[in-house]
């Protein structure tokens, strides 16, 4: 019985990661499904999205919840200013130029971040915290179990959104054929932005999920979506439902890897999980290039 | 009497290929290699000797980097994997086996020559943003080997790098030429940048030659120059292998120099230098290599330098300012790259390209 529930508690704990993988993975597909850019500055949007939260829950006492949805829309407003005030002028550049600008982006967020809010490990004051409930004889975190229930809401909504929606009809269109979409009326800018905002308000989500643990909020926290690029490329670079897959998948296996690391994969030296996601995204890379959902590129001369 | 055609008339390919140019390019070239053997003994301060000397060692590793992105179009966010290696190599053979300084060299361009074409077949399945990624794993992946193969690398606390700058009997590292000693840091000047030298001359030989046209023709469309007859796979794979190997180079020279080597010295920082300064340099270009490393592989240890007089530095975990060098230093990579790509995309080469085009022209230019 006692392997049982250590196993179902890692199990547990890597759904609860895979979750917020799941959110960042969301955000990069959205954002290269309508504009074909890998956001590598998601990270930062996530750790300001999550310093946001701590500022509005902490700083401000205002009541978490509240303060989640703030935040979201905070660091949305911020993810479409970087779209406007940068991104857009990167628009029919070469990948390279636009992946770089990205990257460009992260390191000066970061910095930023650590010049406004410091270095220090910050709580959050949040009703979660390091709060247990017991079901059957396992125990589950409530932050965790908030975690995967908020996420599951917002991955509903976010298909429901592309699915019965006007807007979300018309960034479906634009992703589809830019072109085509401009000539049926759809503003492309508009499309661009919201794109962003959605992008940054998943992130945040993800980020203050996140700080709301343990650990709490500290800058390197934007680490966290280095390591989500693994989960977007396994489900497919421009697919939703792959990017939770992807993310569950992910965030399983790393779960599951520090679980039994003492008793299995000692041999691979400490703190293997960490790079788990890598190992399985080169390996998934080797057998289908794009992904396990994506559709294959047909390229043309 | 016989007219002399103008200057700037090109009449064949081999003359609009060659390497040195016009009588001006030549002297400019050779006031260049006569300011690098006399600057060490005019400038003897070791700040700013080692000033050079770091960005001398950068330039080597981005003139790989700019074979590798500048002409044949391969993202590569791993660059610090092959240089950290090259370092471990040198620590190894030079250190441990205690080789001579031509052996380590060689035997750290030949590791990173393997590990480029180990991760090289990558880039024949994925290209753009696929291939950053995997870069990108690359280095956490390198991360957590650099941590764990203790033997190698001591972990965490790093190694000591004790390859020595000898030659048979010449030592670099405390020279006498007629009598007259040289300090470590004027011997380590001249090493470094003469094989700065050396290496441009073969990057601009291999650009201006058959194997750069294949890497530009793929750069611009692989499938398009495999049309054309042009082996895309295994340029690409080359490609990976030339400038790793020059990168593991650049590695050894930063670890033999520098005598200590941790992990924390081959992070995503690192890779996002060496793009900033191709960037800032000019993508596709020896010359810009050259000039951001100058430039910009200067920027940490003059950072460090002045810290205390930069207004809102703090220069230690406790002091105060709202900015410590580290984060500076990444709010600059990140600007530099940022600001570049959008105003001066062809970074610093292309307004130098432009202002001679402005002369050359002169009074026709507009």
């Amino acid at each position: 019985m006692g392997h049982v529930n250590a196993f179902l508690t890692n199990v547990f704990a890597g759904l609860a990661l895979g979750s917020t993988y799941a959110l960042v993975a969301l955000g990069f597909v959205v954002i290269y499904k309508s504009t074909g850019v890998i956001n590598f500055a998601q990270g930062g949007l996530l750790a300001l999205g999550a310093y946001f939260g701590y500022t509005f829950a902490s700083n401000l006492a205002i009541a978490f919840g509240v303060a989640i949805l703030l935040a979201c829309l905070a660091a949305a407003a911020a993810g479409a200013s970087v779209e406007r005030l940068v991104l857009r002028r990167m628009v029919g550049q070469p990948p390279f130029a636009v992946i770089m600008i990205t990257i460009g982006l992260l390191f000066v967020i970061e910095p930023l971040i650590t010049a406004i809010w410091g270095f220090d490990s910050l709580p959050i004051k949040n009703p979660w915290n390091i709060r247990t409930v017991e079901v059957g004889g396992l125990v589950f975190g409530v932050r965790d179990l908030w975690t995967i229930g908020l996420t599951a809401a917002v991955v509903v909504a976010f298909f429901l959104f592309f699915r019965f929606t006007a807007f979300g009809l018309a960034m479906r269109a634009t992703a589809f054929d830019p072109e085509a979409a401009l000539a049926q009326g759809i503003s492309a800018r508009r499309v661009y932005a919201v794109s962003w905002a959605i992008a940054a308000a998943l992130a945040a989500l993800a980020g203050i999920t996140l700080a709301a643990g343990p650990a709490g909020l500290s800058p390197s926290i934007s680490f966290i979506a280095f390591a989500a690029f693994p989960a977007m490329i396994l489900g497919g670079l421009d697919s939703p439902a792959g990017a939770v897959l992807g993310g569950l998948v992910i965030g399983l296996a790393e779960a599951l890897t520090r679980g039994y690391q003492d008793e299995l994969f000692s041999w691979a030296g400490s703190n293997v999980s960490v790079i788990v996601p890598y190992l399985l995204m080169i390996l998934i890379l080797l057998i289908r290039p794009y992904g396990l959902l994506g559709t294959k590129d047909v390229r043309r001369i | 009497m016989k007219v002399k055609p103008h200057r700037n008339l090109v009449r064949g390919y081999a003359q609009d290929l060659r390497l040195f140019g016009s009588p001006a390019a030549k002297a400019g070239l050779a006031a260049m290699l006569l300011v690098l053997l006399v600057l060490p003994t005019i400038v003897q301060d070791d700040f700013w000797l080692s000033v050079l000397i770091y960005s001398g060692i950068t330039a080597i590793g981005a003139i790989g980097l700019n074979l590798l992105t500048g002409y044949c179009g391969q993202i590569s966010l791993g660059h610090a994997f092959f240089i950290g290696a090259g370092a471990y190599c040198a620590a190894l053979v030079g250190g441990d086996l205690g080789l001579p300084l031509p052996l380590w060299l060689l035997a750290s361009a030949a590791t990173g020559a393997v590990l480029g074409g180990l991760i090289g077949p990558f880039a024949l399945r994925l290209r753009g943003h696929y291939l950053a990624i995997v870069t990108l794993g690359l280095i956490f992946i390198g991360e957590h080997l650099w941590r764990n193969l203790t033997a190698l690398t001591g972990g965490n606390n790093g190694t000591s790098v004790l390859a020595q700058p000898r030659i048979g009997p010449v030592d670099l590292g405390a020279l006498e030429i007629a009598g007259e000693n040289y300090s470590r840091n004027q011997g380590y000047f001249w090493l470094v940048w003469v094989l700065v030298a050396l290496v441009a001359l073969l990057a601009k030989n291999l650009a201006r030659t058959r194997p750069g046209r294949a890497l530009c023709a793929v750069r611009d469309h692989d499938q398009a120059a495999e049309v054309i007859g042009v082996r895309a796979g295994r340029y690409k794979i080359g490609a990976f292998m030339v400038s790793s190997a020059i990168a593991s180079m650049a590695g050894a020279l930063f670890g033999s120099y520098q005598q200590h080597v941790s992990p924390d010295d081959w992070t995503l920082l690192l890779s996002i230098q060496y793009i900033a300064i191709i960037i800032v340099g000019g993508l596709g270009t020896i010359f810009g290599s050259i000039l951001g490393a100058v430039f910009v592989g200067a920027l940490p240890a003059l950072i460090d330098e002045y810290s205390s007089a930069i207004p809102g530095v703090a220069t230690d975990a406790g002091g105060d300012g709202f900015i410590s060098v580290f984060a500076l230093n990444q709010a600059i990579f990140g600007l530099l790259i940022v600001l570049f790509l959008v105003f001066e995309p062809r970074g610093l080469a292309g307004i130098w390209f432009r202002v001679k085009a402005y002369f050359k022209a002169w009074p026709f230019s507009y």
